[in-house]
């Protein structure tokens, strides 16, 4: 039988995205067998995110300053935006370091059934920055989803007319992938996208 | 044969059935609940999907059994070669889970589908052409799944997209114009490939009925009735045309979710829903085995009627076996009785089914 309060941390944890309650119990002994050096390092961690932690107010990624290190990154290209849906999704972009541009976060995408609109995201804000100038490119990094591709569409619709070019990622063929083994939508999409070869 | 060497395993009402010396004639005898069709359930998980009864993996696990089941064949390629080992099942720690092995090693259902092409008939079926329009459409969806694997994705990104536009239109708000353009885009995307895929499917079909005689086997004439343009542009136009009407309505009234398969009986020329059960039968029959000539497309076949044989007369029963008998496919029929089968028992391989037991008559 386990006490109150470790029932309660493991409540806690079980509700973390990919744990649940019978790996929440287990991370709960780990840290209990480890309360002299594991659990104040974790405190202390998790102290320092609830005290610094900020959106920040231009792009709305997560960082301890605000505008966030990217935003206020002057070496980064100031007239590219790249749109995503979510803070993973520019996180995953900026780990591979490629684009050397800024970011727009949208919080989420635009589904009529899930009841999410357009006020809802922070369209708004973006079609702001466009329009307050010194914006070349949009890049709508949008998932391969219905409802990615329906904010990506949506997005670029109400840009139409600014002078900035909107441009989407490329669906298709995977660096490394062989064709006999991707699927027919895959294939389709690839075929279309197809681009004319320098040489 | 196609398959031999068949068990179950505490699969339904089977506790260990084996099934040895398979003919290209199949016959399962044996009283209702005696376990037939469920063999032929089994026999259908040797191709991706839910099987014939669509069931869900937790039900087809035995009642007496572990909580699992498990089904295999050896497949002949038909080339020569060493039988291909194939099975399929589901563990008791994970009864969702469905297991696919070819020669022992894991793979996907999908790859079974590399292996053989599997058609099948059920009673289930036989309301077809006096059921909903929507009953015919998932019917096509099926078919041209065999032809053309891709064809899922479209109609799943239709429905999602369809969806989106008709809690869009049914809004108290006046839906944002952008908004609609957005989703029509992605439907009339969806909508024009998966209209084309189910005209692709039926003048294939009609393409191999065409080729038969009309009696004295009743041969179908299938018209594909479009719910809209089949044309990508076409289609988004219309959409954006129709949106005032639809929002009164409140749901999409044009594009493929409105399509209708028309079948008539050839000669007669009367529409399928008001031709006798027999003739029905024989019209669907047909139907099932013109996808199976064409989906099968270099693969060992199996078709899997179940009970057709009692609703057809005499003369058509000859007719359908004599079809049969010249197809390439390995074929499992089941019946209450013998005597419709009198044509076929000296070629057939025959067992008798009793409360989930096999025995073998000939």
């Amino acid at each position: 039988m386990a006490s109150q309060e470790i029932d309660a941390l493991s409540a806690s944890l079980s509700r973390l995205p990919g744990l649940g309650p019978r790996s929440a119990r287990r991370a709960v002994l780990w840290l209990v067998k480890r309360r002299e050096t594991a659990l104040p390092q974790l405190l202390e961690a998790l102290a320092a995110v609830r005290d610094t932690l900020v959106e920040c107010a231009i792009c709305g990624n997560v960082d301890t300053q605000n505008p966030c290190g990217i935003c206020a990154d002057t070496r980064r290209d100031q007239r590219q935006i790249c749109v995503v849906e979510d803070v993973a999704d520019l996180w995953a972009l900026d780990r591979a370091r490629l684009f050397t541009g800024r970011y727009h976060v949208l919080g989420g995408k635009l589904s009529a059934l899930d009841g999410v609109r357009p006020e809802d995201l922070s369209i708004g804000a973006l079609l702001e920055r466009v329009q307050n100038g010194g914006i070349d490119e949009v890049v709508l990094a949008m998932n391969a989803t219905l409802e990615g591709q329906t904010t990506a569409h949506y997005i670029a619709e109400k840009m139409d007319g600014m002078p900035v070019r909107i441009t989407q990622l490329a669906h298709g063929l995977p660096v490394g992938g062989e064709l006999d083994y991707l699927d027919e939508g895959t294939l389709a999409q690839a075929l279309r996208a197809r681009r004319p070869m320098a040489g | 044969m196609a398959l031999d060497r068949i068990t179950l395993s505490t699969f339904r009402n089977h506790r260990e059935s084996r099934l040895d010396g398979s003919a290209h004639f199949n016959l399962l005898i044996g009283a209702n609940g005696a376990g037939k069709t469920n063999l032929l359930e089994a026999l259908s998980l040797f191709a991706p999907g839910r099987g014939l009864r669509r069931a869900r993996l937790p039900d087809m696990a035995g009642m007496n059994g572990n909580g699992g089941f498990s089904i295999s064949a050896a497949l002949n390629p038909g080339d020569g070669g060493e039988a291909v080992i194939l099975g399929t099942g589901t563990e008791p720690v994970r009864p969702s889970r469905r297991i696919v092995q070819v020669n022992g090693a894991d793979t996907s259902a999908i790859s079974l589908g590399e292996w053989l092409s599997i058609g099948w008939l059920t009673p289930a079926m036989d309301g077809l052409f006096t059921d909903s329009a929507g009953a015919r459409r998932r019917y096509m969806d099926r078919m041209a799944l065999g032809i053309d694997p891709g064809h899922a994705r479209f109609a799943n990104r239709y429905e999602a997209a369809l969806r989106e536009r008709n809690r869009l239109l049914s809004d108290d708000r006046e839906p944002e114009a952008p908004w609609l353009d957005a989703v029509e885009m992605q439907l009339s995307e969806a909508g024009a490939a998966l209209a084309q895929g189910r005209e692709r499917l039926i003048a294939l079909i009609s393409a191999v009925l065409d080729r038969l005689p009309d009696q004295p086997f009743a041969r179908p004439t299938l018209h594909y009735v479009p719910g809209g343009p089949s044309d990508q542009q076409m289609l988004a136009t219309e959409l954006a045309r129709n949106r005032r009407r639809d929002r009164a309505a409140q749901r999409t009234l044009i594009g493929p979710h409105r399509d209708e398969l028309e079948v008539t009986m050839a000669g007669k020329g009367v529409p399928a829903a008001h031709s006798s059960t027999g003739e029905q039968k024989a019209m669907l029959l047909a139907i099932t085995l013109a996808h199976a000539e064409l989906s099968s497309d270099g693969r060992p076949s199996l078709l899997l009627l179940d009970e057709v044989a009692a609703h057809l007369d005499p003369v058509r029963r000859a007719a359908l076996f004599e079809r049969l008998r010249q197809g390439s496919g390995q074929i499992w029929l089941t019946g209450t009785e013998l005597a419709p089968f009198s044509e076929i028992d000296g070629e057939a391989a025959i067992w008798r089914v009793s409360a989930g037991e096999l025995e073998r008559l000939s």
